[in-house]
This record gives C-alpha cells, structure tokens and sequence, in this order.
C-alpha cells in the first residue's frame, strides 16, 4: 500500500503516478477483503436455498427470521458464540460478504478515475509535448514570461 | 395520491432527479434543448430541497430508507437541520450556476459539447447532494466521487480557454483520489471495528466499546482524507488553479459548494460519528485544526493580495475563509460550531456571487486580471456594483451578511478565551480590505481603457447572468436584515451535533 | 486434526502471494520503463485476484482480474502508445519527502494493526455483525445463492446505482476530453510488433495490437478465428450477466467481457467499420439507458408506492420473485451501461491513434 502511495507522490511522471494510484488502491482493496475472511470458510454463495422458491417453501410464510428479528437480537448478536451465529446457515461458515461488495464498488470507481486521469494525460501530452511535470511547469512559466 | 408520493419520497428523488436528469441532459443534441432541460432539472430539484427544508423546519427530521431495507442492513438517508442546510444551498447553487452559465458557456466551450456538459454538470450537483444526504459511510465514498470525478471532468473543460486546466484537473485528480482513498482506508477500518457502516450506528458501537487504536487510525485517515478535499491548508494546492481556469460556470458552483459538502462531511464524522469530548479529538481540535485554521487564514490571505489574475485571487481567498470556518468547528462549542455553519452559507453566497461578476466581466470584457478591470464601474455599472457588493460581504463590512458570521465567529471565540484566534480573525480582515480593495480602488478610481474616438463605451451584459448575479447579490444584503433562516438552522444543528455528544 | 493440513498449505499461500505483491510493487518503484511499469501492474493486480481467490472472494477476484489486470492495463498502454515509453527517474529531494509522508502513513497503519482482530477471526466485529446478518437475511428476504449480488443490487442497491453513475461520468469525462466522434478516417501506418494475435481476445493484448488494425485485415485465418469467437465470448457474457445469482458474476464482469468481445471485433476488421457496425452516438444511447434503466426500476416503484428500489412493490404477492425481478433489471442496466462506457472509452482513445506519428519512439 504504502510504494503506491510513495509512486504517486514521488514520480514526476503522469502516468507512473496512475499506476501508483492504482497500486495504493488495489492494496487498499486487499485491506478490506482481508478482514472479511474467516478461517475455514467458504465462499459466500449458500449452498442451501438452490432453486428460486425453495426458500418460499421451507420458510412457509416467512416464518423464519425475518429481517426486523434479527434487528431485535443486534446486541445479542455481537455476543453470541460462532457456533450458534452459523445456525441458521446450516452449520456451515461463510465469509463477510459485506466488504466483497464494498470493494467491487471501489474496483469501478477505480477505473474510473483511471479512465478520466489517462484520458487528461494524453490530452496533456498534445498541449505541452511532454507528461513530466517538471516540464510541464517549465513550459508553463516560460509562458508566463512571454505573456509579461 | 400522486403528489404525496412525491413528497414522501422527496429525500430519494432530491438525488436521482438531477442523476437520471444528467442522463437524459447528455442525449439531447442541441445545446438550447439541453440547457433548458438541465434548468428544469436543476428547478425540480431546488423545489424538493424545499419540501425537505419545510419539513426540517417544521421541527421533524426526516429519514429515508433505500430499497425500504432497514437502517445497518440498507442505505438510509438522514436528513437533520445540518445537511439540509447544505441540501438546499447546493441545489440553489446549481440553479444559478445553471442560469447564469449559459453565456459563458457559449463562449468557452464547443457547441457539440455542450448537452454533454450540462448533463455532466447535473450529476456533479447530485452527487454533492448524495454526499450531503446519506448517512451510511460508504455511500458517501461512492457519491464523493460521483461529484468529484463529474468534477475533474468539468475543470478539464476550461482547456479551450487555457490548457492550463488540463493539468489542473489532473492535479486536482490525483490529489482528489488520494483523499478519497485515505477516506476509504478510514471507514474500512471503522468497520473493522464496529462492523457496520450506518453512521449513527457506528457512533452507537463505538460509544459501547470506546475507542481503541483502530479507531484512532481510522479517525487521522479520514480527517486527512476530507481535508484533501476541503482544501484545508496545506492540502490546498489543487485548489487556486482548479478553481481559476475551469469554465466560469464551474468555478461559481464549485467555489460556492464542492469544499463546503466536504466540510460537511468532516462535521458529520467530527461530531456524529466520533462523539466530540474523546480526549484525542480534542486534542486534534487543539493543536492541529485550530492553528491550521488560523495559518490558513492569515497566510493565503497574503497570497490572494498578490495575485494579479482575479479568479485565482478569489480562489486564494476561499481558502483563507474556509480557516474561519474549520476554526469555527474546532473550539467544539454550540457557538462556535454554530458560528461555523453561518459563515459556510455566507461564504458560498458571496463567493457564488464574487465569480459571477467577474465571470460577467470577463465576458463583456475578457478580463482576466486585475488591471483589466480598469473603470468597470463606468463601462459595466451594474456588474461592478454587484462585484463591490459580494466584496464588502467578504470583507465582513455591516449591512452584508459576511459581517453577521464574523461577528458570531469572534463572539464563540471570545467565549472560549481564544483571544489569538480574534486576533487572527481582525488581520486576515485587514488583508481582505486590501484585497478588495484593490479591486474596488481599479474599478471606480481609474480610467477605462479609452477608445480611438476617446468615448467610454458601456458594455451591455447579457440579462440571465445578472440575474443569477442579483439574487446572490440581494441574498448578501438580505441575510443581514433576516438571517434567522440560516442560524435557526446553524444553531439547532449545533445543538443537536454537540448536546447529542454529550448526553 | 485432518483440518489443520490444508489450512497450513493456504497460510503458505497467502504467504507467498504476498511476498510476490512487495516484490512486484518495489520494482514498480524502482523502474522508468513505462512499458514495463504497466506491465508489472497487470502482474500485481493479477496476484492481487489470486490472492482475493484464496480469501474467499470470488467476486472481487473476478473484477479486480477482469478490470485492473484487463481493462486497467489495457487503457494504460494505450495511454502510454499515445504518450512516451520512459519516466523521468525521480529527484532526490522529491524522493526524500515522499518517504516521509509515506512513513506517517505507515505508522499511523501499523499502530492500527496493534489492536486489530486476528486475522480470519470469526467473531472480530466486521464478521459478526452487519456482515454476518447478510448472510441470513438474504436466504430469507431474496433468496439467491450468491450473497454478494443479492447485497450488491438490493440491499446496497443504492450504492450500486451510484456506481453505475460514476461509470457514465467517466464515460462521459472521456467522450468530452477526446472526443468520441472522430469521423476522419485513421492513418494506414503500421507497426508490426509481431505480437501474437491469439491472444487478442485477452484484454491485456488488445491495446497492443491496436496499432495493427489494418494489418490485420489481411489474416483470413485471424478472421475465420474472431468470427468464431466473437459469438462465444458474448454468449460467455450473457452467461457470466445471468448466473451472477447462482456464481460469481454479474452485470459489471458481462459488461466488460461484451465490451471486450467488440474491440476484437474492432481490431480484426477495423475500426472504421465497427464504427459503422455500433456507432458512436448509439454507444452514448447506451451508457445513459443503462443509468435510466436502473434509476428507472427505482421510480417505478416509487410509482408502485414503495420507497426507490424497493423491489418487493414489483410482485407484492411474491415478495422473492419481485426481488430477483428487481435485481434482473437493474443487472440489466449495469451490464448495458458498462459496456457502452467500455466501448466509449475505447473509442475515445482509439481515436487519437491516427495522431500518433513517430514523433518520439
């Protein structure tokens, strides 16, 4: 995480300083994606309910926990024992879906930045011939001067 | 039946009428087409940032539920006399950007462009609402970059004026990302140690557990993260040129909104999700925030005095008045919170109207700099009155609304026997005398530039721009006489932010 | 314990890919080439899937290898062909700043890490909490296997929906700053850099070979190939789009593959005539019905008198069946939005290659 960060700010360079950007997020993904990681689990794809109405029948009418159940136990929640929080998923662990998601979104607003950055640095290059920000700065002072 | 479910549903719609508005803005071929789409748009949604105002006012916070799923498992809107405050101001700023840019924009940039533009434009505007609105913090990651890559786009926009927008933007991109990918790395660790991402739950956690290094890292990223994109000194450094050589239409909506959602956002985590009075934040209000403020305010006050090109001494100065509010924020008092707040909305009404004048200006005049506006209260009165106008706000002269903040500013900071914070409040107003000054003393004491046949020539303005410029120009005189509306609002945010806190 | 094996083998290879992501982001840092910086970020997000795969997320393993190792390097060579090959070594002074503000932030990171859960922990509050009511609430309220997608396009289907909106603002960034509609036809100059053409409908490749277009036209074999091809990959698409249920995948991996399937097209049979084939004003159509298709699902259950994207109003007499419908459609918008966005900024970019002269290679 932390050489993509140095890349960014370091390079003088447009484009080495994207690919650092990309590099400090991927890491930062890998973060995320880290925690939500439980040991011996599976990915998070229930094995269970495998036809669309399956879940309808077993769970009659929604007799099951519902959504507003499992609100009531939240301080339960937190302290009760893995054993008994993997019940109802039929004694098997799965990972915390929930950063998988977060980071999928994060991955498309990555590229999209990149998209728009790359895109800022090509037309850079047509004004000013170069994508180093020292001559970049150059060119822009010599401008400045030519302009006074 | 109909219109209640608008109204019901005014906290949803506030934010996906100008997204899906931007999509169809972006389809429409002709530039005229496009433009009066946008406006409808951008009117649509002001009129619901009222119905949400109305419904703050009458005393009822309003909350939403996305996909109608419950508050840590769904998205949930929040909305409280604080952001609807930034709500309106930021849909009332679009409306007038939008009003006055059409000109300008005719001038700037290539007719095949612009419904791409426009359509840009009303995304940019959702996506600061978006900010403003939600209460989960991830959602905020996602609609701060929805407004913020809308906004590298739109700077880079000025490059047919001067390519020095290209490298602007990309600046202001690099910078922008860094910060919110600090922010990111800031809520991923808040979920590690609360495991939820609504923020009033995550405060409701964290009271539970107390903090522990964790969260005290999580608290540093995201402090730097927003202060990336508030431009708070010295990560301001994208800010004078982003600000200077984008359109003139983004530089008014920018300059009046985009730092100020993100300071909003820095409030919500200072005082909502970290309860304020942890001995850590205190001490981040002490020794970092308050004297970055105050170094802010004196420092780039100095450097607006020696800029020579307008926008970009008015950029300078946005950075110098947004100190004054992160020092409002940082003496952690109802006042000076409260105080804070105030000045946000005034800020944005005179730097909003400062912008439109000069981009006024620079239309019937090309002026760029400052001795080009050389006898602008004879060849264009009105714009010139209007410029003097938002200037005496900015300086804080009474019968404008800028005295009104800085008035309250000095009082929280008295109260709190920060007597070298007033001080620093009198000499950054020193420097913007001066700074204004200056523009007064060229526009009214000099000669415009004379003609062969030595006649002044009057330069007509083009109506829509100075009538977007008056209403910010009348709201500066008007929110002196009457300013209950925004500190009714401050106040009850305030006290609801820090008695909140601390029960 | 007959357990304790094979969890042995994935600490050795966590451990591994690690060691090979530090390897491969030093050398980004230490070298100028810039060809091969892009290349060795296609290698260090390729290891980062990998690695993604082993903790368990598949779907993030299948976007992070379909965008950062595919599309990411892809617009980065382009960018690169466009722009130079070599950066400028660093300044000293800038080298030793730089390491500075990094170290802070590295501190601040490994201070956190102090009082960090155990790695893998099941009861660590991110696992236990919000996460973990996923799981059960989604085999309850909707109903599908894939607890990702279910989060992804209904629980969080509004930061979905903004997701899908950053990607048109990027779409639309790139078509205002390049230009989309760039109607002269593109110089025959070529450059054969004998890269093998197999490899095409890989993304990484497809920049490469952009250069080749008109050379390309004469291999039949190629064109028998891609005729072949082309088909499949878009099937392989639909499949990814409609199994994003039941598997990894859905509207944003379909999305990039179709896309992907089209500049093949494009860089066997020219540019000139996909352009003919999807034009560029039905690709901007496209990026923006994908955002109305989406944002419209929503108002239509405004409309229905439910809250936006409360997919339940759809059937209220089968609150599952309206939630996978809800989620069809809004996969639906994903998938035409991020192809038309792929398809824009490939043209966007392509269209600047009839600029590139030998100027400094």
């Amino acid at each position: 995480m932390m050489t993509g960060l140095y890349v960014v700010i370091s390079t003088g360079n447009l484009v080495k300083k994207l690919v650092g950007i990309g590099l400090f997020q991927t890491s930062v993904f890998q973060l995320y994606i880290s925690l939500s990681k439980v040991r011996g689990a599976q990915p998070p794809i229930i094995e269970k309910p495998a036809k669309y109405g399956d879940a309808v029948k077993s769970a009659g009418e929604k007799s099951a926990e519902t959504v507003t159940d499992l609100l009531a136990k939240i301080p339960e929640v937190t302290a009760l024992d893995p054993a008994s929080v993997y019940d109802p998923l039929m004694g098997v662990a799965y990972s915390n879906p929930l950063p998988h998601v977060l980071i999928l979104t994060a991955i498309v607003v990555g590229v999209a930045t990149l998209a728009v950055g790359l895109a800022l640095v090509v037309r850079i290059r047509e004004a000013y011939g170069t994508i180093e920000e020292d001559a970049i700065d150059d060119a822009e002072y010599k401008a400045e001067v030519n302009a006074s | 039946m109909s219109f209640e479910i608008l109204l019901s549903n005014a906290a949803a719609l506030v934010v996906v009428v100008p997204l899906l508005g931007g999509a169809i803005a972006m389809l429409l071929g002709s530039s005229r087409l496009a433009w009066s789409w946008s406006l409808i748009c951008a009117l649509a949604t002001f009129s619901l940032s009222l119905v949400l105002l109305s419904g703050v006012l009458s005393g009822e916070n309003i909350s939403y539920e996305m996909g109608a799923w419950v508050s840590p498992l769904g998205i949930l809107f929040e909305i409280d006399a604080l952001n609807v405050l930034l709500i309106t101001l930021v849909s009332a700023m679009g409306l007038l950007a939008l009003l006055y840019g059409l000109p300008t924009i005719d001038q700037e940039i290539d007719r095949h462009k612009h419904a791409m533009f426009f359509g840009t434009f009303l995304i940019c505007v959702a996506g600061l609402i978006g900010v403003s609105i939600t209460g989960d913090a991830f959602n905020v990651f996602v609609f701060l970059e929805v407004s913020s890559i809308s906004t590298y786009v739109l700077v880079a926009m000025g490059s047919k004026q001067n390519r020095q927008a290209l490298t602007a933007s990309f600046n202001y991109l690099i910078l922008g990302t860094i910060g919110a990918t600090f922010f990111v790395i800031g809520v991923g660790l808040l979920y590690m140690a609360t495991g939820t991402l609504n923020m009033v739950d995550i405060s409701r956690v964290l009271a539970e557990t107390g903090s522990d290094r964790v969260v005290r890292a999580a608290f540093a990223f995201i402090v730097i993260g927003l202060g990336l994109k508030i431009a708070m000194f010295p990560l301001h450094t994208w800010l004078p040129n982003a600000y200077s050589f984008s359109p003139s239409m983004i530089g008014v909506f920018l300059a009046s909104t985009a730092t100020k959602v993100a300071l909003y956002m820095l409030i919500r985590f200072l005082y909502t999700v970290f309860s304020a009075g942890q001995s850590f934040e205190t001490a981040m209000f002490d020794y970092v925030l308050a004297p970055m403020a105050v170094t802010a305010m004196i420092v780039c006050s100095v450097q607006a005095s020696f800029q020579s090109d307008v926008r970009r001494l008015l950029a300078y100065s946005s950075v110098a008045q947004i100190g004054y509010m992160l020092l409002g924020l940082s003496m952690g008092t109802v006042a000076g919170l409260a105080a804070g707040l105030i000045h946000l909305f005034n800020h944005a009404l005179m730097k909003g109207a400062l912008f439109m004048a000069v981009g006024i200006a620079g239309l019937g005049l090309g002026v760029v700099r400052i001795s080009e506006m050389r006898g602008l209260g004879k060849t264009m009165p009105l714009t010139a009155a209007g410029l003097t106008i938002a200037g005496l706000s900015l300086m804080g002269v009474p019968l404008t609304a800028g005295f009104i903040s800085k008035y309250y500013l000095v009082i929280a900071a008295l109260e709190n026997g920060w007597w070298w914070a007033v001080v620093a409040i009198v000499v950054s107003s020193v420097l913007a005398i001066f700074y204004v000054g200056r523009m007064i003393e060229v526009m009214y004491l000099q000669e415009p530039p004379k003609t062969a046949d030595d006649a002044v020539v009057t330069v007509r303005s083009p109506i829509l721009p100075l009538v977007a410029l008056y209403v910010l120009v009348i709201a500066n005189v008007w929110f002196f006489f009457d300013p209950s509306l925004p500190m009714g609002l401050a106040n009850t945010a305030a006290n609801e932010l820090i008695g909140g806190a601390g029960s | 314990m007959e357990m304790s094996f094979p969890i042995d083998i994935f600490v050795i290879i966590d451990l591994i890919l690690i060691s090979m992501l530090l390897v491969v982001g030093i050398s980004i840092v230490r070298l100028n080439n810039l060809f091969v910086i892009v290349m060795l970020y296609g290698v260090y997000s390729l290891l980062a899937a990998t690695w993604f795969v082993s903790l368990d997320a598949v779907d993030v393993a299948f976007t992070e290898a379909a965008v950062g190792a595919g599309i990411s390097t892809v617009l980065m060579l382009g960018a690169m062909l466009l722009t130079s090959r070599e950066a400028k070594p660093t300044t000293p002074i800038r080298r030793w700043g730089s390491l500075l503000i990094v170290g802070v932030t590295g501190i601040a990171l490994i201070y956190a890490t102090f009082d960090m859960p155990a790695f893998g922990d099941p009861n660590s509050p991110a696992n236990s909490y919000v996460g973990l009511m996923y799981l059960k609430a989604t085999i309850t309220d909707i109903s599908i296997p894939n607890v990702v997608t279910a989060i992804l396009a209904s629980y969080r289907g509004f930061d979905t929906f903004g997701e899908v909106v950053v990607v048109l603002t990027a779409g639309l960034g790139v078509m205002l700053i390049l230009g989309i509609d760039s109607r002269r036809s593109r110089s025959g100059e070529v450059e054969d850099t004998g890269e093998s053409a197999e490899d095409a409908n890989e993304p990484p490749a497809v920049k490469e070979t952009t250069k080749q277009i008109d050379a390309l036209n004469h291999h039949i074999v190629l064109q028998v190939v891609a005729k072949m091809l082309i088909p499949i990959i878009i099937l392989y698409a639909l499949y990814v789009h409609f199994h994003g249920d039941y598997g990894p995948g859905g509207g944003f991996q379909a999305g990039v593959i179709f896309a992907s399937a089209i500049i093949l097209y494009s860089l066997i049979f020219g540019m000139d005539q996909t352009r003919r084939a999807i034009p560029p004003k039905l690709v901007q159509f496209g990026s923006a019905l994908g955002v109305l298709i989406y944002g419209g699902t929503g108002v239509i259950t405004i409309l229905m008198g439910g809250k936006f994207l409360d997919y339940n109003m759809l059937d209220q007499s089968d609150t599952i069946h309206a939630q996978h419908m809800g989620i069809l459609m809004i996969e639906v918008g994903v998938l035409v939005t991020v192809a038309s966005v792929m398809l824009s900024i490939y043209y966007g970019f392509a269209g600047r290659y009839r600029q590139l002269k030998d100027q400094n290679w």
